[in-house]
């Protein structure tokens, strides 16, 4: 085709202006699966770049390789969402001079949308692009290898990179559209084997939990949210993808039936759940930042009520149009909760970072009702404890922590208390969920911390919340 | 799942020393639990130990380290006799003597032969301890050459002798366990002939089988507002000295303000109705 913006990963590089000290970006749709940050890198500390700034929507287990640019020195700043598996295990133990820095996806999008993120170069990886870049996370073609559903986290590096290059596994004819990037902030389309391991980008449906906790856990948070005062016709809804907040679905299913409740929306990472429910006519409109299963990928390309928006549509705390500022009930997961309703995603209670702020500091400030799901033990870690070790989300943003010891209530909010009591839900003082946890497993020994700050845990105002120091 | 299996809201707690644990295991599982029952608070949830029966060379330091770390109730398996019931006993009153805790401990005596099946009533009333004596369907059927069926049809004499010994002694019954944890369609057809037949309750294996046990045992809201209206009508006519009553225009005796009574109390132990609300 004329004009085709085909071609090899070094010449994009080449075009792009790339230079040492430069900030690169990524996006995580590809989950486990993702194949481009490694493929990009390796062929960046190839061509001799040193000193990159690494900013990723977010990282995981399968970009261990990244310990070694970083050694090298190829990649000296990272600035992501989360940290998982052996690079999160090396730079928990202080592996890199400058400290990771973490945001969540709202935050992200707002940092980039302001500035304050600026990204050279964005290597976006796609599953199906067209020769001039027009750029989606499903594909309308036979070849289709790596699908992913939403490229939301991917939208803001694309608009606000000064250079954009798309990788994908599927070109396909022009015109790619509708598309999630378009071709008009594309300068580079190159074509690889994989973007990604299909079988660790997206689980089938995710099937139900058996796990009898996850059973209670998900009734009790039902039982919140049914006698809420937020469970009324139109409502709008974000859950996680754990057994709880799965399982927690399917009561809320049931009770909307019976009620003849319907929600307005459900927001956020969609999982094959909701889809069922918004089939059903149970949810008028999917607001999709990232798909979570194959049924959620397959349903955002063909279903217009199934809209994908970008990590500032989703969940920017700057961009009042973002669609968590019109969210009514946000079920979230924790690591850690403490007294004061702060939580905990990111760090482990042995100091080494395993998780991802994700939305949860932007969900849980802007919804109505934000419900912490977690057990109070997990074997023999308590997560109701007296101060989390990493402070993620503010706990004045933080209105209901059910465990399967009791519910409690976050005291700023009397009225949610009132309802859930008159309900007949038996609620705790959070103090005593936590003295509940000391009293089965004891006090655990503090953390050996040392005096290097690893991490750098923003708000997502863009103001520094926390700081992670290394583990010895 | 030892440590908080009472969060899921069953009515007792069995932990098993007995058929669960292998021969190699058998000590440190009675370390386990002697200490598990002194260390973990199971809030109001009544704790039971089904100990290896007497006769094997676990039985007795079972007891020993039950009673002694304040078990409630002691499941005997494999009963046949009235002998050995009074066996154990006399062994769970020899601990109870040295810790000085006489009278504590109570026995529920588990079925599992025809042997004990045409022995039931005397089984029953074998000791005092006696507080409920239930089936054991896998032993008890192989015993009568046959096997299970989801109807349980081979289970019919045997259920309805335990609830018939069980009610002449005045003492509880329990319905054996369902092992199917897949098919919740069957389980509840299950509990709701053991519930016709009279059980007063069933064993059960996982947490997700509480819910259907508790809501077939559950009265519903007619029920308990028809138990209401006998029982409020029989406290009328005895404040006026009357002996018959009738509600709704049909008399009723005492069989009805049993049942009536029964049906509270059920309600109250579920949870649906509050005592102060009586």
């Amino acid at each position: 085709m004329r004009n085709s913006k085909v071609v090899t990963l070094e010449e994009a590089i080449k075009r792009s202006g790339l230079r040492d000290g430069m900030t690169i970006s990524f996006h995580h749709h590809f989950r486990g699966g993702d194949k481009v940050v490694n493929l990009v890198v390796d062929k960046l500390a190839q061509m001799g770049f040193k000193d990159l700034k690494l900013a990723a929507s977010s990282l995981s287990d399968v970009h261990a390789p990244l310990v070694e640019h970083i050694k090298n020195g190829v990649i000296t700043g990272i600035s992501t969402s989360g940290l998982r598996g052996t690079l999160a295990d090396a730079i928990s133990h202080g592996l890199m001079k400058e400290p990771v820095v973490f945001r969540s996806h709202g935050g992200r999008g707002s940092a980039i949308a302001n500035g304050e993120l600026k990204i050279d170069v964005a290597f976006l990886g796609a599953s199906s692009a067209d020769e001039l870049g027009n750029a989606c996370g499903f594909s309308r073609s036979e070849n289709a290898k790596s699908i992913c559903g939403s490229l939301g986290y991917a939208l803001p590096d694309a608009r606000y990179a000064k250079h954009v290059v798309v990788l994908t596994d599927d070109l396909v004819e022009y015109p790619n559209m509708p598309q999630s990037i378009s071709a008009a902030d594309v300068e580079s389309v190159v074509v690889v084997d994989s973007v990604g391991d299909s079988s660790k980008i997206a689980a089938g449906a995710i099937r139900d939990s058996k796990n009898p906790r996850d059973i209670l856990l998900a009734k009790q948070a039902a039982k919140v949210i049914i006698n809420s005062g937020y469970f009324e016709d139109g409502f709008s809804i974000q859950t996680g993808t754990g057994g709880a907040s799965l399982a927690a679905v399917k009561y809320i299913r049931e009770e909307m039936i019976n009620r003849g409740i319907k929600a307005s929306f459900a927001l956020g990472g969609i999982t094959a759940h909701m889809v069922k429910l918004h089939e059903e006519g149970l949810i008028g409109k999917l607001i999709d930042v990232q798909s979570f299963d194959k049924v959620a990928a397959e349903s955002i390309k063909n279903d217009p009520y199934h809209q994908e928006v970008s990590a500032v549509e989703y969940a920017s705390g700057q961009h009042l149009g973002s669609a968590t500022h019109a969210l009514d009930i946000v079920i979230l997961s924790a690591l850690e909760v403490d007294t004061q309703f702060n939580v905990n995603v990111l760090v482990g209670s042995d100091g080494i970072i395993r998780g991802a702020i994700g939305g949860h500091q932007d969900t849980a400030a802007d919804s109505a009702l934000s419900i912490i799901v977690c057990p109070l033990l997990r074997g023999r870690i308590p997560c109701v404890v007296p101060k989390v070790t990493t402070l993620i989300t503010p706990g004045k943003s933080v209105d209901v922590v059910v465990t399967e010891y009791g519910i409690a209530v976050n005291p700023a909010r009397p009225e949610i208390a009132e309802r859930l009591a008159a309900a007949g839900l038996k609620l705790v003082p959070i103090e005593d969920l936590a003295a509940k946890a000391t009293s089965i497993i004891g006090t655990p020994d503090p953390l050996p911390f040392g005096d290097q700050v690893v991490g750098v845990v923003m708000n997502r105002d863009g103001s520094v919340l926390d700081k992670i120091y290394n583990i010895q | 799942m030892m440590a908080d299996a009472h969060i899921y809201g069953p009515d007792s707690i069995m932990l098993d020393l007995e058929d669960s644990v292998t021969m190699a295991e058998k000590d440190a599982a009675r370390l386990l639990v002697h200490n598990a029952l002194k260390t973990i608070d199971f809030g109001n949830t009544e704790m039971v130990v089904r100990i290896n029966p007497l006769n094997t060379p676990y039985g007795k330091k079972d007891v020993e380290a039950v009673v002694k770390a304040g078990v409630q109730v002691i499941r005997m398996p494999k009963t046949e006799t009235a002998e050995e019931v009074k066996e154990l006993e006399a062994e769970i009153l020899k601990v109870e003597e040295e810790i000085g805790a006489v009278g504590r401990t109570r026995i529920m005596a588990a079925i599992e032969s025809a042997l004990g099946i045409v022995n039931a009533y005397a089984i029953a009333t074998a000791s005092p301890r006696m507080m409920g004596i239930a089936l054991g369907a896998e032993d008890y059927s192989a015993n009568l050459k046959t096997n299970r069926t989801p109807g349980g049809a081979e289970l019919l004499l045997a259920r309805e002798q335990i609830v018939v010994a069980a009610r002449a002694a005045g003492i509880c019954c329990f319905d054996t366990v369902y092992s199917n944890l897949d098919d919740m369609e069957t389980f509840r057809k299950e509990v709701e002939l053991i519930k016709t037949l009279g059980f007063d309750g069933k064993s059960i294996i996982n947490p997700r089988q509480i819910e259907v046990v508790n809501s077939v045992f559950t009265p519903t809201e007619k029920e308990i507002n028809k138990a209401r209206a006998v029982v409020a009508a029989i406290k009328e006519a005895q404040a006026k000295g009357s002996g018959v009553i009738a509600v709704n225009g049909k008399m009723v005796d005492r069989p009805v303000v049993l049942r009536a009574e029964r049906t509270i109390a059920l309600a109250v132990a579920a949870g649906v109705i509050s005592e102060e609300e009586l």
